[in-house]
């Protein structure tokens, strides 16, 4: 490296990187591998919106099965290894930043906590936990009497949680305490830090299960990933790989099998033909806007891109967006409530070693019975490790405390602990995305997104505050106090069995225009009470079969 | 807790000590180099919203006894400048630059309600008691703030900006005992009341346990 004068001067923010017939090759620090390359004016099989947890493993999946695959992506391609840096601040660059309007009763504060923008989407920032969905909450209206059934079986899910728990080499203990058995995770569990400890001592008090958490980072060497060596930055970005994002796995996995990735490429329109099909995408890239044949349009933006897009592309025979005769695209959004209790303790716990989540509790995701249980739905917690400027801004927006006070508060910083709920929220009509009267710099209408708490919502956070500050008094925790907040973005394309209650079937397909397709957390007809990462890969990994079967039946 | 003193639990230990070991690749380097050595000149806020703001930044993070306090709002002004956004904009509120703008001439103008003097003039107290107000959405000149919330500007935006500059400060990690940059090499120790050679050795109150 001697002689070069920045590292981060060739930032992967200023120009695309994958041109040329050449991407990156993110397990080098300035290297590429070669991409295939396709015309804009050839018909490719699948035009691929976002290159996240939905996109990322799509486009591996078609492209490993013989299709010819172009994904876009608004953000840039990475390296981490020479672009991650040990930086709050500097680290910002991962996350969709763009302004977007937050209305509604509650409205949730956008960005890190919930949006990425980069090739391999939100996992590049994501804190790995990698939980899955209990069984009966895919059928949540029919056996538990609230939100919305899953068009797909549990045990199908099932298996394809264990596809990309191995493809993600998940890290996790040899026997999970709740839910159905499920085999061993493929890597052993990580050491718990002092942070997880807190709450199994506070789990241990009061008599229930904990578990180290299943992550989505390395406990042993797998490829050209060396394992964690416990840094503690998983939320500003991985900087050795040893996290498996979509960016170290999937992507690369699609380039090798002839895929294209298209960074810093936002797609503003889906085209019709006069019959109402999907004809390509509309995309902005160095400078100017282009447009992509495709056979296939598959969606992929997450749950405020992918809904800004279809209702962004409406036309005379779509006058209300694309895929939208339900009036569903955009509703139903759901995020989790993120509140969370803190304490201080007599020792030194330096949570910011090891991935923030180290020790989680799903002890409420599968407490039916009991008396206390005053909501629906369900919440998992977690131990917690915040950098110092991320505990800093939260501490603030929730207290407004500042000077001395607030600087000797953050002088306790090694001696914190916290539990940070992941609780459910019911899909809510009027939660929704909409396309608001501002421009973004490309012409664009910013999207407008409409939260509210509903009553259920507000007794589950209540009841998690006040279990969690039990907990965490029970582990020794001196002066305790609460924030509150929301962390994932769930539904707003919902799939269903019915063309008249959902967006797109079980594959993915929209109702409407027989080849166009959503694949990402929108999907979701119910958030559960569990990080939504694994869910949304795993139905993914589904709907990737399901559409090469499809294919091979000629329906493609 | 006095007002005119902070002490730190690890008063010794310096993240910036470890610049040359496997705690700091390039990159971090790099980001940190610029943020210690280039502070950004002043080009979005007028010389007195610019006055305000500073004076602003030196009650919510007051910094007595540092010979060179860390700059915070040479930051915010850069990042005003340059439009780099925070991913939300409230549908209550204005537009970044329009709430910042607003913001700085409310908080003058609360100052002049109650005290009939700028911000920047008041002693430090009489300008805690005003962000105390502003905090608890208690206005003086409820006219000056027009359509900024007052409280919802006061924690989202300029808190939350003003201790996001802050805590990425070396000054800042080291006063709390923070490891710091940490890359490629990481922590081994992870337990309760351990650290790491390359880490703020315990404080004497970790030690003892």
């Amino acid at each position: 490296m001697s002689g070069r004068v920045s590292v981060l001067d060739d930032a992967a923010e200023l120009r695309p990187r994958a041109v040329s017939g050449r991407a990156p090759d993110v397990f080098s620090r300035e290297d590429c591998v070669p991409m295939a390359q396709f015309r804009d004016e050839e018909e490719v099989d699948f035009a691929i919106v976002g290159t996240g947890c939905g996109g990322g493993v799509l486009a591996a999946k078609l492209a490993e099965a013989g299709g010819s695959v172009v994904a876009f992506d608004a953000g840039p391609f990475f390296r981490p290894l020479a672009d991650f840096a040990s930086d709050e601040r500097e680290q910002e660059k991962l996350y969709w930043l763009e302004e977007r309007i937050s209305d509604g009763e509650n409205p949730i504060e956008l960005g890190s906590n919930n949006s990425g923008r980069c090739v391999g989407g939100s996992t590049v920032h994501f804190q790995m936990v990698a939980l899955r969905f209990r069984p009966e909450w895919f059928q949540a209206r029919t056996k538990l009497g609230y939100g919305a059934d899953w068009p797909v079986d549990w045990r199908e899910m099932w298996r394809y949680y264990e596809e990309v728990e191995k493809a993600c080499s998940i890290s996790g203990p040899i026997r999970y305490p709740w839910g159905p058995k499920r085999g061993r995770y493929p890597y052993r569990a990580h050491e718990v830090n002092a942070a997880g400890l807190v709450l199994a001592r506070g789990a241990e008090a009061l008599g229930i299960d904990w578990a180290p958490t299943p992550l989505c980072t390395l406990s042993a060497p797998h490829g050209k990933s060396p394992p964690c060596v416990y840094r503690g930055m998983c939320k500003i970005g991985c900087s050795t790989n040893a996290k498996q994002s979509v960016l170290v796995t999937y992507i690369p996995r699609a380039l090798a099998a002839g895929a294209e990735i298209r960074d810093l490429a936002t797609v503003g329109r889906i085209e019709t033909d006069r019959w109402g099909r999907a004809t390509g995408v509309a995309y902005f890239r160095e400078g100017r806007w282009r447009f992509q044949k495709a056979r296939h349009v598959i969606v992929a933006g997450y749950s405020i891109e992918t809904p800004r897009l279809l209702l962004n592309s409406h036309s005379a025979r779509h006058p209300d967006g694309l895929a939208n005769s339900s009036g569903l695209v955009g509703r139903h959004l759901m995020v989790h409530s993120n509140h969370a209790v803190w304490a201080e303790f007599d020792e030194e716990i330096r949570w910011y070693k090891g991935p923030p989540s180290m020790a989680c509790c799903e002890h409420w995701n599968y407490a039916d019975d009991d008396p206390t249980k005053d909501f629906d739905g369900g919440y998992a917690f977690m131990s917690q490790g915040p950098l110092p400027s991320d505990f800093a801004t939260s501490i603030v927006t929730n207290s407004g405390e500042f000077g001395m006070d607030l600087r000797a508060r953050m002088a306790k910083y090694n001696r914190m602990a916290g539990l940070k709920m992941v609780g459910e929220t019911m899909p809510q009509a009027d939660n929704r995305v909409t396309l608001s009267e501002g421009k973004d710099d490309l012409g664009l209408p910013r999207p407008r997104v409409t939260f509210g708490y509903c009553d259920n919502d507000k007794r589950l956070y209540a009841h998690a505050l006040d279990f969690m500050g039990r907990m965490i008094e029970a582990a020794e925790g001196k002066n305790r106090f609460e924030t509150e907040g929301t962390a994932h973005l769930m539904g707003g394309c919902r799939m269903g069995e019915d063309p008249k209650t959902s967006v797109v079937n079980a594959d993915g397909r929209s109702w409407d225009v027989p080849n166009l397709w959503v694949c990402d957390g929108s999907l979701m007809p119910t958030g559960g009470g569990v990080n939504p990462s694994m869910t949304i890969l795993a139905n993914a990994a589904r709907i990737a079969d399901r559409m090469i079967a499809a294919g091979r039946r000629g329906e493609v | 807790m006095t007002d005119d003193r902070f002490d730190s639990p690890y008063p010794r230990y310096d993240v910036l000590e470890k610049w040359d070991t496997p705690s700091y690749n390039d990159q971090t380097r790099e980001a940190l180099a610029k943020r210690m050595d280039e502070v950004p000149p002043r080009r979005f806020f007028t010389a007195a919203e610019f006055t305000t703001l500073q004076a602003v930044c030196a009650r919510v993070v007051p910094q007595p006894g540092r010979a060179a306090p860390v700059p915070i709002a040479p930051f915010i002004d850069s990042d005003l400048h340059a439009g780099r956004g925070t991913g939300t904009r409230y549908a209550a509120m204005p537009d970044d630059r329009t709430a910042w703008r607003q913001g700085m001439a409310a908080i003058d103008a609360e100052a002049k309600a109650r005290h009939g003097s700028t911000f920047a003039e008041l002693a430090d107290a009489q300008q805690d008691s005003i962000l105390s107000a502003i905090n608890q959405g208690e206005c003086a000149a409820s006219g000056a703030w027009r359509d900024l919330p007052a409280q919802d500007f006061f924690r989202k935006l300029l808190l939350k900006w003003i201790v996001s500059v802050y805590y990425v400060h070396p000054a800042a990690m080291s006063e709390i005992g923070y490891g710091g940059p940490a890359s490629p090499r990481g922590y081994v120790r992870l337990g309760p009341n351990e650290a790491d050679p390359w880490e703020a050795p315990l404080s004497e109150k970790g030690a003892r346990q």
